[in-house]
């Protein structure tokens, strides 16, 4: 459930991936300036703060912004997945005052006792969010986040190269007609729910009869599958390695802009929404600071600044409708309300359901 | 002046303490705990309980892992036996170059280890892919070649067809030689360089030819450094993780990716630990091998 990169085309690819892979090896940002000695003497909270964030993930000047405004020194350090953000703040906070996990991470963290609850009161900028994302499932009411960007599932393919438009999962899950042209998504989780959700069910609550169905459908389309993808589907589009790959529509606007040949669409069954959030972490060093922040990130102007360079869809109406007519309007990253009424967020239900996804795709895969 | 080092304890124990503390505290530590987990069960979330159970190796090897498990044998032995037969005639070359040329010889060898493994990876990529160097160079030479054919007389060549280089088991075994290939040739290299030059030149007075040579003299002598290579080829290629996840295809998966997707995607660290430490009691049974291997060698010489 989680998305390996962000922002800028190959070197994302090429740092996050990185990032990956140094997981084991990273002990972890300099965090300077959070020892609770300096903090007491101080009275109040010293002008610092540690945002650990997703790579190109925040506006080109939002930080400078910040400090000019509140005079606060954002130290940002970077992580890739979810999963490495979960299991770093699993052993313990390490100092990180602001945090972007996704939504059904906003549960399996809350659950696990790992985020503390926000202020709404030190939060005035949340009148500037749509609505329609102040009460999701996933996190009732906004108690722990602060919605930060969405995103959502879908297939990009190459025009020249597909009859028609693919517009549905049977031609990823359960068609040869594009063998050795296809790449999925190396997420097992993804991979699962939207196989369900071709198979007509939703993408939460799958019965375990069906998890058969789904593995033998898979192991069946695996024969036509290229490759499963670390979130990189872009470049192998773009590269012409592959003509349809399962990627996020964000991921899928940038490669838009460097190849007019391609487009993305989501499938008439319906996908999987996704959120990025803004949590304070259990243990934040500088609680104040951490709420003056996501204050000032939801704020119009500053999230204009952060949609202009990282181009994924905002929850924020107030920045959107400061955002040039090419954003508001591109139907990949605002896809139509007729087919995102169909899309859901993938919720979180408990680590045996994730291991056994994760053992189904381990079995087609092998199989 | 030679001193045993019961003589002087002190020093003895002075060099040898912040090494031996460096590795209990970094080393044997953080093992011991993984090891600890292999015999414990997630409870919730973020916690772990030392249970004692075994259930996490049962699981390991069901044959679904099993499965898993040879298949990365025999890549890893499949990387392995290439980059010896790849390996053991360039150490043999830079062994008998002139001695300016060798130090640039080797230092080519030793280069790639001065470029990250994903920047080297990403390079495989671009030269590998469906519209990469190799297949945009053959594409040249096919379009070059359809041009001339109807001069000659021969039928048009047909539109070319990529080759499918990338994305399958043999971009993952070219990717491991690629990357493994100077752990062969070092060992080699030092192995052979200390070979008796003058055993080679009385085979040679005697009769054998140049290939009888070095099937009969060189490799036996060699046989302490082929085992060491093949030794330290095959155990990181067994836990290659990152080579088959960027350049494998659909069924490339060995068993470090599945081992990765327990400590993080699967959040079973529990599980993830008894593959590692199935992975790690293996690596020690290849160890003993070779151990006695060399020391049933040094009897014999």
């Amino acid at each position: 459930m989680d998305k390996m990169k962000r922002g800028g085309t190959s070197r994302r690819s090429l740092l996050t991936t990185f990032g990956a892979a140094a997981v084991g090896l990273s002990f972890g940002p300099a965090l300077t300036g959070c020892s609770p000695a300096a903090e007491k003497t101080a009275g109040a909270e010293e002008a610092k703060l540690n945002f650990y964030n997703w790579d190109t993930y925040i506006g080109e000047t939002s930080l400078a912004d910040f400090k000019a405004a509140s005079g606060i020194d954002v130290n940002m350090s970077l992580f890739a997945t979810n999963d490495e953000l979960f299991a770093k703040l699993k052993a313990g906070n390490p100092g990180f005052d602001v945090i972007v996990p996704s939504n059904e991470f906003v549960t399996r963290m809350s659950q696990a006792g790992l985020l503390v609850a926000l202020d709404h009161a030190k939060i005035p900028n949340i009148k500037n969010i749509d609505p329609s994302f102040l009460d999701p499932e996933f996190d009732p009411g906004r108690k722990y986040s602060m919605p930060y960007t969405w995103l959502t599932l879908g297939i990009g393919y190459r025009k020249s190269k597909v009859q028609g438009v693919p517009d549905s999962w049977k031609y990823l899950f359960d068609s040869p007609q594009y063998a050795g042209k296809i790449a999925l998504l190396s997420e097992s989780a993804d991979l699962v729910r939207l196989c369900a959700k071709y198979l007509g069910h939703s993408v939460n609550n799958i019965p375990p009869e069906m998890l058969p169905k789904i593995e033998a459908m898979l192991t069946k389309q695996k024969a036509y599958v290229k490759a499963f993808h670390e979130d990189n589907g872009q470049d192998m589009l773009l590269a012409k390695d592959v003509d349809l790959v399962l990627e996020y529509n964000g991921d899928i606007a940038q490669a838009m802009k460097d190849d007019p040949d391609i487009d993305f669409v989501i499938p008439k069954e319906g996908s999987l929404i996704n959120s990025d959030t803004l949590c304070i972490p259990t243990g934040a060093p500088r609680p104040e600071n951490a709420h003056k922040f996501i204050n000032f990130l939801l704020d119009a102007k500053a999230g204009a600044e952060i949609s202009k360079t990282i181009l994924y869809p905002t929850p924020n109406a107030a920045a959107k409708a400061l955002m040039p007519d090419d954003y508001r309007n591109n139907p990949v990253i605002f896809p139509p309300a007729d087919i995102m009424a169909k899309c859901e967020y993938g919720a979180f239900e408990g680590a045996e359901k994730a291991q056994a996804y994760e053992e189904l795709i381990t079995k087609v895969r092998a199989a | 002046m030679e001193q045993s080092w019961k003589q002087a304890k002190a020093v003895f124990a002075g060099a040898l303490g912040p090494p031996l503390f460096w590795l209990i505290l970094f080393f044997i530590v953080p093992l011991a705990i993984v090891w600890a987990y292999s015999f414990g069960q997630n409870d919730g979330l973020t916690e772990i309980s030392f249970t004692g159970t075994f259930s996490n190796y049962v699981r390991a090897i069901e044959p679904l892992y099993l499965k898993i498990f040879v298949k990365s044998a025999w890549v890893a032995g499949l990387t392995t036996a290439l980059c010896l037969v790849l390996g053991f005639p360039v150490a043999l070359a830079i062994t008998f170059a002139p001695p300016r040329l060798k130090t640039w010889l080797l230092l080519l060898v030793m280069l790639p280890f001065w470029t990250n493994l994903l920047i080297r990876t990403y390079a495989l990529i671009a030269v590998l892919r469906t519209e990469g160097y190799i297949n945009l160079s053959l594409e040249w030479l096919w379009n070059g070649a359809g041009g001339l054919a109807p001069l000659v007389g021969l039928q048009p060549l047909g539109a070319f067809t990529p080759l499918e280089l990338l994305h399958n088991n043999f971009a993952v075994v070219v990717g491991l030689v690629y990357v493994h290939l100077p752990f062969m040739v070092l060992p080699l290299y030092s192995a052979l360089d200390r070979l008796d030059r003058s055993l080679l030149e009385a085979s040679l007075d005697l009769g054998a030819g140049h290939i009888r040579t070095l099937l009969v003299v060189v490799v036996p002598l060699a046989l302490p450094g082929i085992a060491s290579g093949i030794l330290i080829t095959f155990i990181p290629a067994l836990g290659a993780y990152l080579t088959p996840d960027l350049l494998g295809g659909p069924d490339s998966q060995m068993i470090a990716n599945i081992i990765e997707r327990q400590f993080k995607r699967a959040n079973d660290w529990p599980f993830g630990a008894a593959m590692s430490f199935l992975l790690m009691y293996l690596t020690f049974i290849a160890i003993a091998i070779q151990a006695v291997v060399s020391r049933n060698r040094g009897r014999a010489a």
